[in-house]
């Protein structure tokens, strides 16, 4: 009896054991890109090519860095992309949380069937509109400003209305209600109720605005003609082609490069963890 | 005397809330979507005015233009090895997080930072790992004695190459996994074990049909972003020479890399947008058949208002 009870924990440690290394291998397999690209950015362009390679540098060459982001004018680029993702982030806010309370809180004629139409414009691919978008965009003089990537977050976002939606519905309507007695209007109601009482709802819009906005390649690839109208993105695209079009290749600094356009989602991510999270999962539960 | 009024005090303020989305669905959405369909009957440069071709660019698209086959049998190729090992490897995962065990967010954090850090950045770190000579994988594949293939410069290995990229990013999908394996009832995974039933069983009787409306989302989404890869390609292949992507030969001209050449590159807008609804069709193709295919295999738990 006892033996046996001994074998069968014997079993749920080498169990517990098996789990933890399936878990750590496959950890190590997600996190070595990540430690590779951290060492490669840290050699000097002998290192980078030495066989076999070395993890950890002889010498840490921490002014590849500085190096990486005086090959072009990535000062600027930062200031471009944050101008153009805090505009973004302001009108994704006011817009679709303004619009959501109207689909959420007002009752009007047509109301519903408006919802489903707006719900069904997330289906549309993009390349559909796209090129009269341009077109447009370009008669009215805007190519190459960031107007076009900026001007659409102000008409609201069907993804994060419904998000929004789906979170005003679960606040109680006394609250409305007591402010209605207390003469508030609907725009007041929606700014001094619904508003500071959605802050984690807010927060999570503004988390994902944030990285389509400071992520997105596509839109000022198409719109951003001039080098000094270039995001991070493009920036690093351009220097890509710039550094892999000469020579050998400086491959140290491109990671050092990479890597710190991958440093501000990282911090982000460790920051606002939780809404993260719960966005991804309204979004994928309830959608 | 008095009629009814035609437009109520109230349906105004309702549509003055909802009046940004209206007013952007009308001029970003609905006109462009029209202007679409009528551009795609055209040829336009932009420099010059537009000449109504009939449906001349679709005819060309079904049956002269070589390239639209190439690119669409490349996205076929990356849809159908992308998703299901994807949503496999993010099942996996999901499961292993899926204890009440000692450090699981550390590993959650792990194997989802990938999927939100920067693509650009991501596809110039991995032309570096896919270095025949110095890259990652065939360092580690030279430890096992095999010599590892020319990846993003072989016809035959760039789209394999994409596609064990792309598992890199799952982290999303698997959180919407971890997400309903958490919300199975303890009970239900109880009952089982009284009944003596095998993990197999407890898998494919309790698991799969629980999360079955997560998996229904993920392959959704999965197909419908698959379809539209652009980044990826656009960075990694071809030389450095501005009309090289999609290369080598061609092996990784997806679909929308090729309308975006089309529009971007050739300034051929009415053309693009012929292939923009033909992208449109394929992926509302898809669309249908796997909402009819999930009556079949999507469970819903009772209650559940849908």
């Amino acid at each position: 009896m006892n033996q046996r009870a001994g074998l069968s924990r014997l079993k749920a440690i080498g169990r517990f054991v098996g789990w933890y290394g399936v878990l750590i291998a496959l950890g190590i397999v997600f996190a070595i890109p990540f430690l590779w690209m951290f060492s490669v950015s840290l050699h000097d362009l002998a290192g980078v090519f030495a066989d076999p390679f070395r993890w950890v540098p002889e010498e840490l060459r921490w002014s590849n860095y500085v190096d990486a982001v005086s090959l072009l004018p990535f000062g600027r680029y930062l200031t471009n992309t944050v101008v153009i993702t805090v505009c973004v982030l302001i009108g994704t806010v006011l817009s679709s949380s303004l619009v959501a309370y109207g689909f959420s809180r007002l009752r009007f004629r047509g109301r519903d069937k408006l919802f489903a139409l707006c719900i069904a414009t997330m289906m549309l691919p993009g390349q559909v509109t796209m090129i009269p978008l341009y077109i447009g965009f370009s008669k009215l003089g805007w190519v190459d400003t960031f107007l076009p990537l900026i001007v659409p977050a102000f008409f609201g976002s069907p993804f994060y209305i419904f998000l929004l939606r789906q979170f005003f519905l679960t606040i109680p309507r006394e609250y409305d209600e007591a402010a209605r007695l207390d003469g508030a209007g609907k725009l007041r109601i929606y700014w001094s109720i619904i508003l500071p009482l959605s802050r984690p709802a807010l927060a999570t819009v503004a988390l994902f605005a944030f990285l389509g906005t400071w992520n997105d390649f596509f839109n000022p690839l198409i719109y951003l003609n001039s080098p000094e109208n270039a995001t991070l993105t493009l920036g690093l695209n351009m220097m890509k082609s710039q550094v892999m079009g000469t020579g050998v290749t400086q491959w140290h600094l491109l990671m050092a490069a990479s890597l710190l356009v991958m440093i501000p989602n990282i911090v982000l991510f460790f920051v606002a963890q939780k809404h993260f999270m719960k966005g991804i999962q309204v979004g994928g539960l309830k959608g | 005397m008095n009629r009814p009024k035609l437009i109520r005090r109230e349906d105004l303020e309702g549509y003055a809330f909802i009046a940004p989305w209206l007013i952007g669905f009308l001029l970003l959405t609905a006109g462009p979507m029209l202007a679409s369909v009528l551009i795609s009957f055209t040829s336009w440069s932009m420099l010059s005015p537009p000449t109504w071709v009939g449906l001349k660019n679709y005819e060309v698209i079904l049956s002269d233009d070589p390239l639209v086959p190439t690119s669409l049998w490349n996205t076929a190729y990356y849809v159908l090895f992308s998703v299901p090992l994807g949503l496999l490897l993010s099942l996996a995962l999901a499961m292993l997080l899926d204890r009440r065990l000692r450090g699981m967010s550390v590993f959650r954090t792990l194997f989802f930072l990938p999927s939100i850090t920067n693509m650009v950045a991501v596809s110039v770190l991995w032309i570096w790992i896919f270095n025949p000579e110095y890259g990652l994988i065939n360092a580690a594949l030279e430890k096992v004695g095999i010599v590892g293939p020319m990846w993003l410069q072989s016809e035959t290995w760039s789209k394999p190459a994409l596609v064990i990229m792309s598992l890199w990013g799952i982290g999303g999908t698997m959180i919407i996994f971890l997400a309903a394996l958490q919300g199975i009832p303890d009970e239900l995974y109880e009952a089982a074990d009284l009944d003596g039933a095998s993990s197999w069983r407890r898998f494919f009787h309790i698991t799969l049909p629980m999360i079955s409306p997560a998996m229904f989302f993920n392959l959704v989404i999965g197909i419908i972003g698959s379809f539209q890869v652009f980044t990826q390609a656009f960075v990694m292949t071809g030389s450095v020479q501005p009309g090289s992507e999609g290369g080598p030969n061609n092996s990784t001209l997806f679909f929308v890399l090729y309308l975006y050449k089309k529009a971007f590159q050739e300034f051929r807008m009415g053309y693009a947008s012929a292939l923009a609804w033909v992208l449109f069709l394929v992926i509302l193709f898809f669309t249908i058949i796997q909402m009819k295919l999930s009556k079949r295999w999507v469970f819903y738990e009772a209650g559940e208002s849908r």
